[in-house]
């Protein structure tokens, strides 16, 4: 008699999960493990199980909300197939009419921050000013100290934000920069044989 | 060339106005956006019914220029540094800065990519309102020492003496009348010994009468030495020695 009753019983952490499930949908950004387990009083094992549940209750085809595991944490968001309606009536407001210099910008900070405006101006040959100060408005950069201590250039990093925008579990989810663009080598050759037509 | 009219972020004006505003350095070279330049004269050109080829070198010089002068801007130490370098590493070092910018610009076009595909993802967006968390925890407490330690701060504070608020100060004119009947009865007096047992206040105001009576001439002082006893006499009988002095 034991072995059905067993089956049939309740998840034991479903009551944790309903108090995860609350947490999450009073945020508006995403809650680490251990901003769970502090808030539900209980230990992350049985909070990643309660995650875990939560996951299979509201995946994708199954439910309207979404949890997805963004910018080191949890979080809720709309399913794919509800975006249509979502953007009829909301805006985008951080990722509208990001510039080719802004994404160019945020590109650098993400893979070489915390790095300063002088730094950006250098790899891009360009100031870099008005896509530093467009990136802060919109949330996806933010000052991080300054080079050398007290006087030096302010230095920026990435927000949580642009994690959650670009849809990055971390910063460690970024493709691996050597597997971007050509190598110096390659660019070096195509130089050299420049110079050479020019010569001749 | 007179003919180009830019409207700029940094500047608005003839091209000639921002060749001479730069040269006389009241214009940052690195605000220039050259780009647009380019681009207005493209269209000035476009306007036009003929190709004027002197008015085209003339612009392309100028405009080589003005990228120089922003290149040097952009990068004072750097283009010191390159100069420094043989031509073989300062190739090298071109090549690898060229190198990272195109990473650069591959990593903006995946995040360009990036953005695109996320764009069915929405979610609630707003300023965090995570309550604030203390900044460190307090060590478990014995109930008892906590006690004694309010306890303590319950006591209340022992009195503040409030005894240099009642100080009285006799008036000086008690002393000038005393010294002057003193003076009446004998030719001279020693004040220390006369003031000897009275009070550090009394003390005080007697040495005011004292200076306030040889202020109007009635006595005259004499002091050895500093801290020495102050001898005190009447006036004429001072003058009365000094004429004898003077007439022996």
């Amino acid at each position: 008699m034991d072995s059905p009753l067993r089956l049939i019983a309740a998840n034991p952490v479903d009551r944790l999960a309903r108090t995860v499930e609350a947490l999450l949908v009073v945020a508006s950004q995403p809650l680490s493990i251990e901003e769970l387990c502090e808030a539900a009083e209980d230990d992350a094992e049985r909070v990643e199980l309660a995650l875990g549940l939560l996951h299979e209750r509201h995946a994708e085809g199954r439910s309207g909300i979404v949890l997805e595991e963004v910018a080191g944490g949890f979080a809720f968001r709309a399913s794919r197939e509800a975006s249509a309606a979502c953007a009829r009536l909301f805006e985008r407001p951080v990722e509208r009419g990001v510039s080719q210099a802004a994404l160019e910008t945020l590109a650098i900070v993400a893979y070489l921050g915390p790095c300063s405006r002088p730094e950006i101006a250098r790899i891009r040959g360009v100031a870099a000013d008005s896509a530093v100060a467009s990136l802060v408005e919109r949330g996806l950069i933010a000052e991080a100290g300054r080079e050398g201590g007290t006087g030096g250039a302010i230095r920026y990093r990435t927000t949580p934000l642009f994690e959650r925008v670009f849809g990055l579990q971390s910063l460690a989810a970024l493709p691996r920069l050597d597997d971007l663009g050509e190598d110096a080598g390659e660019i070096r050759e195509r130089l050299l044989q420049v110079a050479h037509a020019r010569a001749s | 060339m007179r003919a180009l009219e830019l409207d700029l972020d940094a500047f608005e004006g003839p091209f000639d106005l921002l060749l001479t505003l730069l040269l006389k350095e009241e214009l940052e070279p690195r605000e220039i956006d050259i780009a647009a330049i380019v681009l207005s004269f493209v269209e000035l050109i476009e306007q036009g019914d003929d190709l004027d080829l002197e008015a085209c070198g003339e612009f392309l010089v100028l405009v080589s220029a003005l990228l120089e002068l922003k290149a040097r801007a952009l990068f004072p130490e750097e283009a010191a540094e390159l100069a420094e370098l043989e031509p073989e590493e300062a190739a090298e070092e071109l090549a690898r800065r060229l190198a990272e910018y195109r990473r650069m610009k591959e990593a903006a076009a995946w995040l360009h990519e990036r953005l695109l595909l996320e764009r069915e993802r929405w979610f609630r967006l707003g300023p965090a309102p995570l309550a604030p968390r203390p900044e460190r925890r307090l060590a478990p407490q014995d109930p008892l020492s906590l006690a004694a330690a309010l306890r303590a701060l319950a006591t209340p504070p022992p009195m503040v003496s409030l005894g240099h608020m009642a100080l009285r100060f006799p008036p000086v004119s008690q002393f000038l009348e005393r010294f002057r009947s003193l003076l009446a009865r004998r030719l001279r007096f020693d004040f220390d010994a006369e003031v000897g047992q009275l009070s550090r206040v009394e003390q005080a105001v007697a040495l005011l009468a004292l200076l306030e009576l040889r202020k109007s001439g009635e006595i005259a002082l004499a002091q050895a030495a500093p801290f020495a006893p102050i001898r005190v006499s009447r006036a004429d009988d001072e003058r009365t020695i000094a004429w004898t002095a003077r007439s022996a």
